[in-house]
């Protein structure tokens, strides 16, 4: 192991960097592809279909097939549409649910070389900014499409936004002040040595995970793309690569939040037992820890599915009646409790 | 109809009872037993009745029943049946007996399946049959002539006889 020696520490630092984020984002990307084809399948099954099963055994093919039809497809720009903006709502709506995996510890360690991209002390604000930005991709969507029904989406898209945004943000603060960092790695520590910390903040877990929903524009909170409604909504005008990269997005997000969830509520990489929750000490072990986050974040996709085909969609202003007059004035409550709580314990 | 809304009691307003209905409805689905039909590879069974393309039907002699009349051709209506009579020379296998046509198209493209020309055939030589899924690699090709259109009908076995004491 001597020919990276005459590396400095700052090359070495980069050459590991740029490894681990073409591994995450090939990860991520298949990720997306599969889960796509699980959405299809757990659907057909919920629906006493088969689902896709013809390109390769039981479809297992099928994200290439589609990748394929995606990339051949005609790329239709309707007249009407504000170019630029038309151009760069999908980019906007793909890149911040990328961004946010950088933060996301998720393994401990492989070799040496930290399992996280950037480790940041502020993790947890980066992620809700970055979050935060994909609303843009939505709404200038819906104002670039210059037509009805794009319209519309973007601007549920934004109310809706606005309104779980902040009932998110407030669920996660009894989180730090359990934990009394905002490093994602030291959180995951501290549920490591205390447990997880979905038992001792269980209100914010179900806040945040309901926000989740709303954030990802999943069902049952999916207004901005309400099918039968609005035609798709803000992605309507779209076709080709554009499309499928508002496709790829929202499952981005998915996993995004997947993430979240497992490394603030779930644990992150650890396990209780077998020597799981401690910083892995061979390749054997921080490859287990590797495998476990990812059945972790595989499990809450699937229950994102799930829920996709099990719920009717709310109605918009009991969207925004859930949002502000319930679930906003809960966190804060929660927030005050668990002060309290932590205030009696000390 | 009227729906009645009664108002939800607190444990129904917490949302959760219609969580586990539906958790319960979904996975009783899942793993039900699946009603999709591996089409190609399995085939439907065509119900009695059904109508599919419109074929001619020779009766258990061995004649065209067809005479010419031209009301299917009248009837159809998009137009997708064109006949054409043999003339005053009469066909050639039938001799004087019958106007047998001497050609009988139905463009396969246009038909709509709609069983008039069966209903209004006074000879009941035209039947719709079971075939659905007509394929062809041209339009051409989706013209079906009357040798075409009597072998796929083949023999109807009616106990009419009407050239047995003629």
């Amino acid at each position: 192991m001597a020919w990276f020696q005459h590396f400095s520490p700052t090359e070495l630092f980069l050459i590991a960097s740029a490894i681990k984020i073409v591994c995450v984002f090939s990860v991520v990307m298949a990720a997306v592809a599969y889960s796509v084809l699980a959405e299809r399948k757990i659907s057909a099954m919920i629906q006493d279909r088969r689902g896709p099963n013809r390109v390769g055994p039981f479809g297992i093919f099928q994200p290439v097939a589609d990748g394929v039809k995606a990339f051949l497809k005609e790329d239709f720009v309707p007249g009407h549409v504000r170019r630029a903006y038309f151009w760069l709502a999908p980019m906007v709506s793909m890149i911040p649910a990328l961004l946010v995996l950088a933060v996301i510890p998720f393994g401990s360690q492989l070799g040496g070389v930290k399992m996280v991209i950037a480790d940041l002390n502020v993790g947890i604000l980066y992620t809700f900014g970055i979050v935060s930005l994909g609303v843009y991709g939505i709404v200038l969507a819906g104002y670039a499409s210059n037509s009805k029904y794009p319209f519309l989406g973007g601007i549920r898209s934004s109310a809706q936004m606005i309104s779980y945004e902040i009932a998110m943000g407030m669920s996660v603060i009894p989180v730090f002040l359990i934990v009394g960092d905002l490093n994602l790695g030291q959180i995951i520590q501290y549920q490591a040595e205390h447990g997880w910390l979905i038992f001792f903040a269980p209100l914010s877990f179900v806040i945040f995970l309901i926000s989740s929903f709303a954030e990802t524009n999943r069902l049952p909170f999916d207004m901005p793309e309400s099918e039968q409604e609005l035609v798709g909504g803000y992605h309507t005008e779209y076709s080709s690569m554009k499309f499928a990269l508002f496709f790829m997005g929202e499952y981005a997000n998915m996993i995004a939040a997947s993430s979240m969830m497992v490394t603030l509520f779930l644990g992150g990489w650890t396990l209780p037992f077998a020597g799981l929750n401690r910083p892995a000490d061979s390749i054997g072990m921080g490859a287990a820890h590797l495998v476990i986050f990812m059945a972790k974040v595989a499990a809450l996709m699937g229950m994102f599915i799930w829920v996709r085909w099990m719920w009717p969609r709310f109605r918009y202003d009991q969207l925004m009646d859930l949002g502000w007059r319930r679930l906003f004035p809960l966190a804060l409550a929660n927030i005050i409790a668990t002060a309290l709580w932590l205030w009696m314990a000390a | 109809m009227i729906v009645k809304r009664t108002n939800l009691n607190f444990w129904e307003r917490l949302y959760l009872p219609a969580v586990l209905a539906g958790f319960r409805v979904t996975i009783r689905h899942f793993f039900k037993k699946k009603v999709t039909l591996q089409y190609p590879e399995v085939k439907w069974t065509v119900p009695e009745g059904y109508r599919g393309a419109p074929y001619l039907v020779k009766d258990p002699e061995g004649r065209v029943k067809c005479v010419s009349c031209q009301l299917c051709e009248f009837i159809c209506p998009p137009k997708a049946i064109r006949i054409t009579p043999p003339g005053p020379a009469g066909s050639p296998e039938a001799g004087n007996v019958e106007k047998a046509p001497r050609e009988f198209e139905i463009n396969m493209l246009r038909c709509i399946f709609c069983g008039l020309c069966q209903e209004v055939c006074p000879e009941e030589a035209i039947f719709l049959m079971n075939d659905y899924s007509l394929t062809g690699l041209s339009r051409e090709e989706m013209v079906y002539d009357k040798a075409k259109l009597l072998a796929l009908g083949g023999v109807h076995n009616d106990q009419i006889w009407k050239w047995k004491h003629k």
